[in-house]
């Protein structure tokens, strides 16, 4: 395997007391779609502007290509960033937008203009927005300007500081799409953050799930999604039923619903948990099923059907065993048929489970 | 006394659709008290002064069928030096002040945080003091054997001449007068720049120069070209500073019209004088706001 476009090694960030990065260490490939994904606060944020150049490490190494680049300022590094705000420049056309980091670095007019254009194309944007004004764009449009522009100067890497955040759900969609498409056809290294693990999913090869400064599970989406590091990853990911639970010789017992379950387990039988200590048990709401007479399922549970929610193409119910609190998931043709408060029996299989020791 | 009553209730309850009538053009009502408050002490004033500089030379009154005497003893005189003067002094000013305050805004809006504030008190507390006061105090200083030159000869046995008196001491005089004029609206400007929009630029290759010349200086320019003209128009009708700090080593254009209408018992001179140091100011405005279109420098642009 080639060598990695950039390794991150210790690399730390503290703004006074607060250790806003701690100790980061990771490889991104040249050509991959990395997604740093991580709730507010959680030093995503500094940790991109590290390796923008916008900030300086107080501790580790920022590697591009085998060479430290920690000292190298923003505007020397061959990596460009797409911003939250995307920082459009209001005074100047789309044009002129696009070719800013090209007449930074002298080139001359004539091929400017022939970069300006060619990039147009390249986001499909038509030709006459040249001498456009950026205000008159819609948010759409600007993205892709914001996008062209990073482009212009041909970097090595583009960063992304959530872009679409503040975009409306639709358009958003379809922008992560486009996005994806772009890192295809340009085959660069993209490295994006995110607040939203559903956005990260869609577009990346590999996604890092950051927490309080450190990075907690780094993998493919797949991997993420059926193997959470922890119950914080697994919770980050959107609603998953979670219950606590401690291992008893026999299986895994839960003292919320005072029963002992199944676990996905180790290789030595039922009772066997690996070197599961304790923690969480986690089943996502599409994996569990309503029971009807004569099923079974490998961990079953009796409770009420509490409430029902439309979820588009999904049905989620809501039942309730005891205090504890099961969110099941249904397609819409495979709607539970029955009222509400009926006494239900609710089951799911042992390996669609996953345990996340924290 | 049944018919008082009757139509008494009769038009309390028909008045209902005159409100409402009424109502349905609020603005001009509403905004009649400043009108007129405007048109008496703003227009009226102004007119008088039109008026005046067509009537013969030293007369009190309208009376008289207008002429343009005064306007050709302007234009025949040497009344053209104060005004080339006055007209320098200011330039010198607002350049001046263009430097000093661009660092001073940019730290308050990007740099000193809370620390802001207080600088922002530090400069408005002395326009508490009149402004002639705060010159005398400056005269103190400067003077010969005062704070400034006795502390030297005292403590180091340095003697220097004041430059009180002569052209750097009016310029001293207005840069420190009219610093707020420059300094605030600049402040303003410069917070409109997004720290995003320079990261961006500088992300993109831009050196520190680059993005103040192509990023910052662009984007802050309605504040600072606010600032400048303000500075600008204040000090091309400036009297004390020349006055109190120059002892009128320099005559200024406000000076002619000032003596004309005081020692000269020449309204009609005076006023000549003040219409056209108004429209040259008025002219200069309108043509640099035309000239440097606000909208297209906020990014509000129109189609083109």
């Amino acid at each position: 395997m080639a060598d990695p476009i950039l390794r991150l090694s210790q690399l730390s960030k503290r703004f006074g007391q607060f250790a806003a990065v701690k100790d980061i260490d990771l490889a991104i490939d040249e050509g991959e779609f990395f997604t740093i994904v991580g709730p507010s606060g959680s030093g995503k944020t500094t940790l991109i502007r590290m390796l923008a150049g916008l900030e300086e490490p107080s501790g580790g190494e920022i590697l591009l290509r085998g060479q430290r680049i920690n000292e190298t300022p923003a505007n020397r590094r061959p990596t460009c960033m797409v911003f939250q705000s995307l920082a459009l420049f209001p005074h100047r056309s789309v044009g002129q937008n696009i070719e800013f980091p090209l007449k930074m670095r002298g080139v001359p007019p004539m091929q400017r203009r022939e970069r300006a254009d060619e990039l147009l194309r390249l986001l499909r944007l038509p030709e006459d927005y040249y001498g456009k004004q950026v205000s008159q764009c819609s948010g759409g449009e600007r993205q892709r300007i914001a996008l062209a522009r990073a482009l212009a100067f041909d970097p090595e890497i583009l960063f992304f500081d959530e872009p679409l955040s503040a975009i409306d759900f639709r358009l958003r969609k379809t922008l992560e799409k486009e996005l994806k498409d772009l890192h295809r056809e340009t085959g660069k290294t993209f490295i994006y953050i995110t607040h939203s693990l559903e956005e990260a999913m869609v577009m990346s090869d590999r996604i890092g799930i950051m927490r309080a400064g450190e990075l907690v599970q780094v993998g493919a989406p797949d991997e993420i999604y059926s193997r959470p590091a922890n119950r914080f990853v697994s919770e980050f990911m959107g609603e998953v039923n979670v219950l606590e639970v401690k291992p008893n010789g026999a299986g895994l017992h839960c003292p919320a619903l005072g029963a002992t379950l199944q676990g996905p387990g180790g290789q030595g039988g039922p009772g066997d948990q690996g070197d599961f200590a304790g923690g969480y048990l986690v089943i996502r709401p599409e994996y569990l099923r309503f029971l009807g007479p004569g099923e079974t399922a490998e961990n079953q549970i009796e409770g009420v059907l509490y409430n029902e929610y439309a979820l588009g193409s999904r049905i989620q119910y809501q039942v309730r065993v005891g205090e504890a609190v099961f969110l099941v998931e249904k397609l819409r043709e495979q709607r539970y048929e029955g009222q509400l408060d009926d006494r239900v029996v609710i089951g799911w299989e042992a390996r669609d489970s996953v345990l996340a020791p924290e | 006394m049944t018919a008082a009553t009757e139509s008494t209730l009769s038009d309390s309850t028909r008045p209902a659709p005159r409100p409402q009538r009424r109502l349905r053009n609020p603005g001009l009502l509403a905004a009649l008290p400043v009108l007129i408050f405007l048109a008496l002490a703003f227009a009226a004033p102004l007119l008088a002064v039109l008026g005046y500089s067509f009537m013969p030379e030293g007369t009190f009154d309208f009376t008289f069928p207008p002429t343009i005497e005064n306007y050709h003893t302007v234009f025949s005189g040497s009344y053209y030096i104060s005004f080339v003067k006055s007209l320098g002094l200011a330039l010198v000013t607002v350049a001046l002040l263009m430097v000093i305050c661009w660092p001073i805004a940019y730290g308050m809006a990007k740099i000193f945080g809370r620390w802001a504030n207080l600088m922002t008190l530090a400069i408005v507390i002395p326009l508490f003091v009149s402004e002639n006061i705060r010159l005398f105090g400056w005269v103190l200083f400067l003077i010969k054997g005062g704070v400034l030159l006795g502390s030297l000869q005292t403590w180091l046995g340095i003697e220097a001449e004041s430059i009180l008196y002569d052209v750097p001491a009016i310029v001293l005089g207005l840069v420190y007068v009219y610093l707020p004029f420059t300094l605030f609206p600049m402040v303003l400007g410069i917070s409109m720049v997004s720290r995003e929009v320079t990261e961006a630029a500088f992300d993109m290759g831009a050196s520190r120069w680059q993005v103040f010349r192509e990023v910052e200086l662009p984007l802050a320019m309605p504040g600072i070209l606010i600032g400048g003209l303000l500075t600008f128009i204040l000090s091309l009708g400036s009297l004390a500073e020349s006055k109190i700090l120059g002892g009128q080593a320099v005559i200024m254009i406000a000076d002619e019209i000032e003596t004309a209408f005081t020692f000269g018992q020449n309204w009609p001179l005076g006023s000549a004088l003040s219409v056209l140091l108004i429209l040259f100011s008025g002219t200069l405005v309108i043509t640099l706001l035309n000239w440097v279109d606000l909208d297209r420098i906020l990014g509000r642009g129109r189609d083109d």
